[in-house]
This record gives C-alpha cells, structure tokens and sequence, in this order.
C-alpha cells in the first residue's frame, strides 16, 4: 500500500541557523532517504520551499481567485513529503517515525487513495 | 432453557468465530453480516438438530459460506474491499480451528491500535471481542445510539482503508501494544467501578466486560506478567462492590466496610492470579497496584492493614510512573505508617502544581489527614474545596458526611 508522509514543522526555527546546524538536519535526511531507498519502499519525495513562495488559487463560478500564501496559516507548516509502498499502516508509522521531522515537528501519514498516475503508479509519475 | 444455553453458546463462540471471519475475508463488516446470518441460521436448526459437537466450526463453515452471497452482491455494489473479493474465489475447505486463538489475538491488536482514537478502540473492542451490541455501547458510555455507531463506522473505515494490519506486532512493539491494550481494558473497568450515578443501573456491567476481556489477554499471552496484573487487579475492586455504597448513597471508604459482603471468592482468585503473575520475574505498574489491593483485600481488618508494605509498593510504582496521581496515593499510604506530617508535606507540593488544579480528590486527601491529625477546621477548608469540583453524587454525599464530622 502506497502511503504519504508529510513532514510539518515551523518553517521560522530556521531564520538564523548557522550552517553547520542546517547541514547536521541535511545529513539526516540524506541518510534517511538513502535508507528508505535501499529498502525499496521509496517512491519518491521532495523538500519544499517555505510558505512564503505558496500561492493559492480557488476557481468559483468559472472566476479565479488568486491569493498569496498558503491554503491555512497553522503554526506548523509543510515542508517536505515522501511517498513510500509498504505492506501496511504499521510499517508506514514506522518510517515515520523514523524521519528527522519527526524530532521537532509532527509527520503525518496517509494512505493514498485510488487516483493517482494513470496506471496506478505514483513512482511513473515522479520520473 | 435452550435459549439460555443457545446465548451462551453464542457469546463464547462469537468472539472466535469474528475473529477468523475476519482475517478469512479481511472485512469487519462483512464478518459480522456472516456471522449474525450464521447465528440465525443456528436458531432455525440447533433446537431441532441438536448442537454440534464444534459450534465453532458450524459457525465458522455456515458464515463462510454466507460471505459469499454477501460479498457477490456487495461486489456488484463496489462496497467491498479487494481482499473479501479474493477471499470469496478461494475454495471453500473446512474450516480450520488450529490458530483461533491467534486470530483473537490479532483482532485484539487491531482493536486498540494506537492509530484509531480512544474512544473508537474501546468501543471496537466491546464490540467485536465482547460480543455487546452498539445499543448495549451507548447506554454504557451514556451517548446517543448513533454516536456510537457513527464511531464503530469511521473505525472500521480507518482499519480497512489506511490498512491498519490485522496481525500480532512484532517483538520489539509488543510491550507498548500490549501496554496499549491493558490500558482500553483498565479504562472500560474504570467506566464501569466509577458509574455511581443514578442512571447506572441502566449500564450493562462494564466491570464484568473488562474482565472477561482481561481473562482473555490472560488466555491468549500466558507468558505475559502484565495482563494478570490487570486481571488481578480488576477482580480485587470487583470484589468490593457490595460494601463499596453505603445507606445513603454514599461511597463507604475502604477502613468502614463491611468486610464480610466482600465476594471472598473473587479475592482469591486475584490473588492466585497475582501470584502467579509475580512468578513470571516481569514486574510492572498493573502488578503493584494489585499487589496494593490484594493487601487490603486479605486484611482482616482495617486495623490489619499492612500499611508499611503499602507504602514501599508506592514507592515502586512512583519509580516507575511518576504521575501527581501515583504520588498521591503514596503520599497517602506514607501518612497512614504514622508519618502524617511526611504524607501532608509531600500533599502540600503536589497542591502547587498546575496538573492538579482541577483535582478534587487531593484537597479530599488533605482534608482526610487532617482530619486524622485532628486539626479540624484546616480539615474542613479543605473538604469545602473538594465538595467544589466533585461530580459523582456517591462521592459528594461521602464528603458532606465527613464535613459534618469535622464541623459538629
């Protein structure tokens, strides 16, 4: 079963970090994602540029609506995301678990629903 | 006569029979559908045919079977998973009844999964492993009929669509799943031990449900200490129930029952069982609670009491699990080996912290060694604050009573 992890934490905890500490978290999740590649349950994932690029667009009547930032203001924000395919929940909670992201903010786990790539595949898609 | 025997029948097999229904076709509420057809079907032939020397396996083979038609027609309806579709194309052997217990024990797991909330895990449980009906949930939990079912709806969903497995966790989780499970037992046990209102004649016997389910996990991990602890633990409370409300709809405390309406059998159960769980070398929090009641159970009398050794248990427990609840109970028990003054100090700081704000049993505490110590009024400041944030009426009226003691 194909599930998404989404890694929330307060993108402002890293205005002033020095570079040694950003490159400590970037190690981190290099090794994790270097472990879940090696298992063979990465699909693929990405890390995402803070709130401040998100731009959020709702259509209604045939009208675009077009407004800067993110869909909600929340106190954690999301900042990154893997897909992986693994047997069941308990596995997915595991990985989670696992994830540097895990330490300061909160991971989410959600199993992806049945529309995805045309063939089912999210892995396809990534490429 | 027959329906009684029928019912009982029912309700020790039923858990069983779920338990594999459901890792055949790996569909909670196909499961169920079967198994209540099966049953029906079970009415209509057993007072004539006699029942079979397996009740299980008839069960298991009749709702099998049913789960056919059922999943066909559900599958025309695109209501059924993939694994109930595929179970469905599997030829149909007889059933198998090696490995039940294993089956009980994943649908366990898979009841009082941490990734389903609470509530939803111990209404689940009831449920599925105790047999209640949804009706028989929400009278106990005093919530309307459909929120309980909106509940068992959202949790079924959750198992099947997030894929929550149905299996035994791995060796390295089991301590915290079975932890897990212990505590929905506790907490229906509690539910059951704290209904003191008036409404609670209407509850079916919750106290009971926990302890079936506690001789369950008993049954099911005989190399666990823990689920005797609880087990023990659950049965010595039980034990009281007749001596525990007094006249007057007060609750009576522990040094005024009346010793002898004490069910004198159960005692002795739970107190083998706690032997036995301490024999396995595994220590933990459910068994020194037991081990704290199994000393006042087998007391002769209040002044028996082997308040020393209660006090060392405590003081175990407060190792293990720190909580202000814990310590105050220690606090308590040091009181009452004559070192008072040591008890109220330890009292006095727990006071400060802000988790015991709302606490109405801590200025009740306080009240109650000051009472002891015969400083009367102090005594009686405090029980006006617990009488402010108690909510049971058994609990209040015990309080007015002590208040007009310490007032007269």
């Amino acid at each position: 079963m194909k599930y998404l992890i989404l890694i929330y934490g307060d993108e402002k905890a890293w205005v002033g970090r020095s570079e040694e500490e950003m490159g400590k978290v970037f190690g981190e999740y290099m090794a994790y994602s270097k472990e879940l590649a090696l298992s063979g349950a990465m699909l693929g994932g990405a890390s995402l540029q803070p709130t401040m690029t998100a731009t959020t667009i709702r259509v209604r009547n045939g009208k675009t609506n077009t407004t800067d930032g993110p869909f909600a203001e929340t106190k954690e924000q999301l900042g990154g995301y893997y897909v992986i395919d693994v047997p069941n929940l308990d596995a997915a909670l595991k990985w989670a678990a696992k994830c540097p992201g895990a330490k300061v903010g909160s991971v989410e786990v959600r199993p992806l629903g049945i529309i995805s790539a045309a063939d089912g595949s999210v892995a396809e898609m990534q490429q | 006569m027959l329906g009684q025997i029928l019912d009982q029948v029912f309700r020790r097999e039923a858990g069983r029979v779920l338990a594999t229904l459901i890792r055949q076709l790996g569909d909670f509420d196909l499961a169920e559908d079967a198994l209540q057809d099966a049953i029906a079907r079970a009415l209509e032939r057993w007072p004539n045919e006699g029942i079979p020397t397996n009740p299980a396996a008839w069960l298991t083979t009749v709702a099998r079977r049913r789960s056919i038609d059922l999943a066909r027609r559900r599958k025309s309806h695109g209501e059924v998973s993939d694994l109930a579709a595929e179970a469905i194309d599997v030829e149909e052997g007889p059933a198998t009844i090696s490995g039940i217990d294993d089956d009980r024990l994943r649908l366990v797991f898979t009841c009082c999964h941490p990734a389903l909330a609470q509530p939803a895990q111990v209404a689940l449980a009831l449920r599925t492993l105790g047999g209640l009906s949804t009706r028989e949930i929400a009278r106990a939990f005093v919530e309307p009929e459909a929120t309980t079912a909106q509940r068992l709806v959202r949790a079924k969903q959750k198992i099947r669509d997030a894929r929550i497995p149905y299996e035994v966790p791995q060796r390295e989780d089991l301590p915290l799943r079975i932890a897990a499970v212990l505590e929905v037992i506790y907490l229906i046990f509690n539910e059951g031990y704290s209904a003191t209102e008036a409404e609670s004649y209407l509850r079916p016997d919750l106290c009971g449900e926990a302890i079936r389910l506690g001789r369950l996990m008993v049954e099911l991990m005989p190399d666990e200490a823990e689920p005797r602890g609880l087990t023990a633990l659950m049965l010595l409370h039980h034990a009281r129930r007749a001596a525990r409300i007094g006249a007057d709809g007060g609750i009576v405390p522990l040094e005024e029952q009346d010793r002898s309406l004490w069910n004198h059998d159960e005692i002795g159960e739970g107190t083998a069982l706690l032997d036995a769980a301490i024999a396995l070398r595994r220590p933990g929090p459910y068994q020194i609670q037991a081990a704290v009641a199994a000393l006042h159970a087998n007391a002769p009398t209040a002044a028996d009491t082997d308040w020393p050794q209660i006090a060392a248990l405590y003081g175990g427990l407060v190792r293990h699990t720190p909580t202000p609840v814990v310590q105050l109970n220690a606090a308590a028990a040091l009181a009452m080996c004559g070192r008072l003054d040591e008890g109220l100090d330890w009292m006095n700081r727990l006071a400060e912290l802000e988790w015991l704000r709302d606490y109405h049993l801590l200025p009740a505490a306080r009240a109650d060694l000051l009472r002891r110590a015969g400083r009367l009024a102090e005594s009686a400041a405090e029980y006006h604050r617990a009488l402010g944030g108690v909510k049971a009426p058994a609990e209040r009226i015990y309080l007015e009573r002590r208040l007009r003691e310490v007032t007269a």
